[in-house]
């Protein structure tokens, strides 16, 4: 067997030039907290291994048409000490910092949570309802793909040979506007989200929801956005007759699988319980922005 | 393929060692500088017996590679205390008996004290939740709960 190979370029470039030239498996290292496990698990055996922690694009968080751009290699913690984006997007940023623990923050990244496609993942849905889009660099230029698009089952991505997510952009929001995150675990901290829900709202000046984003997590092979969950809110007061019909939807859309973690059955009416209380947690935050 | 060559400093100190691509900054500190206060656990994030400060944030050091570690600095368990001196988190271990194997202890010194240098008034839960990072099978948390708590009330006086 070919030994494995270790590069940390500094540039976008020579990080897919690297990518493209590489023969067999590749792995990006980022905050390296699902891969250094998935190494010594011997469940992946590489050829290459590209660090993209020193190329300052994926590394910095920067404003943009009124939004914030965040480098893919940004980790949790830089994230949760960013005021601006801890402003705009709370919701984005309470799902981050529930990944893991403080030793597991000051590493992961939302880049790597992304690409490493857990259906559980964590700041997916939240960034699903964010209306967060996703900056991928390759062997063919660059494009910009909605976050929903990334992940396409368990541990597998729409990403072709050669590229890569370099950062997610988070835009710019409208007044009385608020999201938020909710997962179930059946502990305080520590595990792995047995149902995720993430809920992003603009109220207009008569209090109505205008506009909505609702994105499940764990009840399918990948983060799901429910149109229709955001169509009960949308044209309310976000009343309780609007959030049983969010709740409906939101179990209607998921299709969990059963395992230890929880039960299909469970799982279903859990999905509309969490969407109703995340959709609640972010009318709060919007009636206060 | 040869071993690749690494300089970091170390609690301090610039150290060069060799390592494969496969090692990780635990498997370098125990294995290849002698550094055996960081215990390995689980080695895979979960139980934070490895922790330590990189560049002065707390991690993992079985999450590590010990590749990455070209330029970047570390410090461990072995700089906690001052010479014969303990800090004052160990002596209040030793005084509230906050451990039993041992195995967690290193982990937990470490991550309590960065705690306590970003929050030098911690509330319990804001400790627990801090240190829920951090596993130890003996104890069942509460001694060293009180040990942290004690340690931060002694550290704002002096």
């Amino acid at each position: 067997m070919e030994q494995m190979r270790y590069e940390a370029p500094d540039t976008v470039d020579a990080a897919v030039a690297l990518l493209v030239g590489a023969g067999g498996e590749t792995r990006i290292l980022a905050g390296g907290t699902d891969l250094l496990v998935q190494l010594r698990a011997e469940w992946i055996e590489p050829d290459l291994i590209l660090d993209v922690k020193k190329i300052p694009e994926l590394t910095e968080i920067s404003k943009e048409n009124g939004g914030f751009r965040i480098g893919a290699a940004v980790t949790g913690a830089e994230l949760g000490e960013h005021l601006g984006v801890k402003k705009a997007w709370p919701g984005v940023v309470e799902a981050v910092e529930l990944i893991g623990s403080v030793q597991i923050q000051s590493r992961a990244t939302m880049g790597g949570n992304l690409c490493n496609a857990s259906p559980a993942a964590d700041s997916v849905p939240a960034l699903i309802a964010a209306g967060a889009t996703a900056a991928i660099a390759g062997p063919n230029g660059r494009r910009e793909i909605p976050v929903e698009d990334v992940g396409t089952g368990p541990g597998r991505t729409c990403l072709a040979k050669g590229e890569i997510v370099t950062s997610i952009f988070l835009p710019s929001r409208p007044a009385h506007s608020g999201d938020a995150y909710l997962r179930f675990i059946p502990r305080t901290e520590m595990d792995i989200a047995v149902v995720g829900a993430g809920v992003s709202l603009t109220l207009d000046g008569g209090g109505k929801c205008s506009a909505a984003r609702v994105a499940l997590g764990a009840v399918a092979e990948r983060a799901l956005l429910v149109d229709a969950a955001a169509r009960a809110l949308i044209g309310t007061p976000v009343d309780d007759a609007a959030l049983d019909n969010l709740a409906k939807a939101a179990s209607a859309a998921a299709r969990p699988i059963d395992d230890k973690r929880g039960t299909k059955e469970y799982r279903i009416k859990v999905s509309g319980v969490l969407a109703r209380r995340a959709a609640q947690a972010a009318l709060e935050r919007a009636r206060q922005s | 393929m040869a071993k690749i060559h690494v300089t970091a400093t170390v609690n301090g100190d610039e150290v060069e060692f060799l390592c494969e691509l496969e090692e990780t900054l635990l498997d370098v500190l125990r294995d290849e500088l002698h550094l055996t206060g960081s215990k390995e656990g689980c080695a895979s994030g979960d139980c934070g017996a490895c922790s330590v400060m990189l560049d002065g944030r707390l991690v993992c050091a079985c999450l590590v590679l010990g590749v990455e570690m070209e330029g970047r600095s570390v410090e461990t368990i072995e700089a906690m205390a001052a010479g014969d001196e303990l800090h004052p988190l160990q002596q209040k271990f030793l005084e509230h008996a906050a451990l039993q194997c041992g195995i967690c202890t290193p982990g937990i010194l470490v991550a309590a004290k960065a705690l306590l240098e970003k929050k030098p008034d911690p509330t319990e839960t804001e400790v627990r939740f801090w240190l829920a990072g951090n596993l130890c099978r003996c104890t069942g948390y509460d001694k060293i709960i009180r040990a942290v708590l004690d340690a931060a009330a002694e550290m704002r006086v002096s």
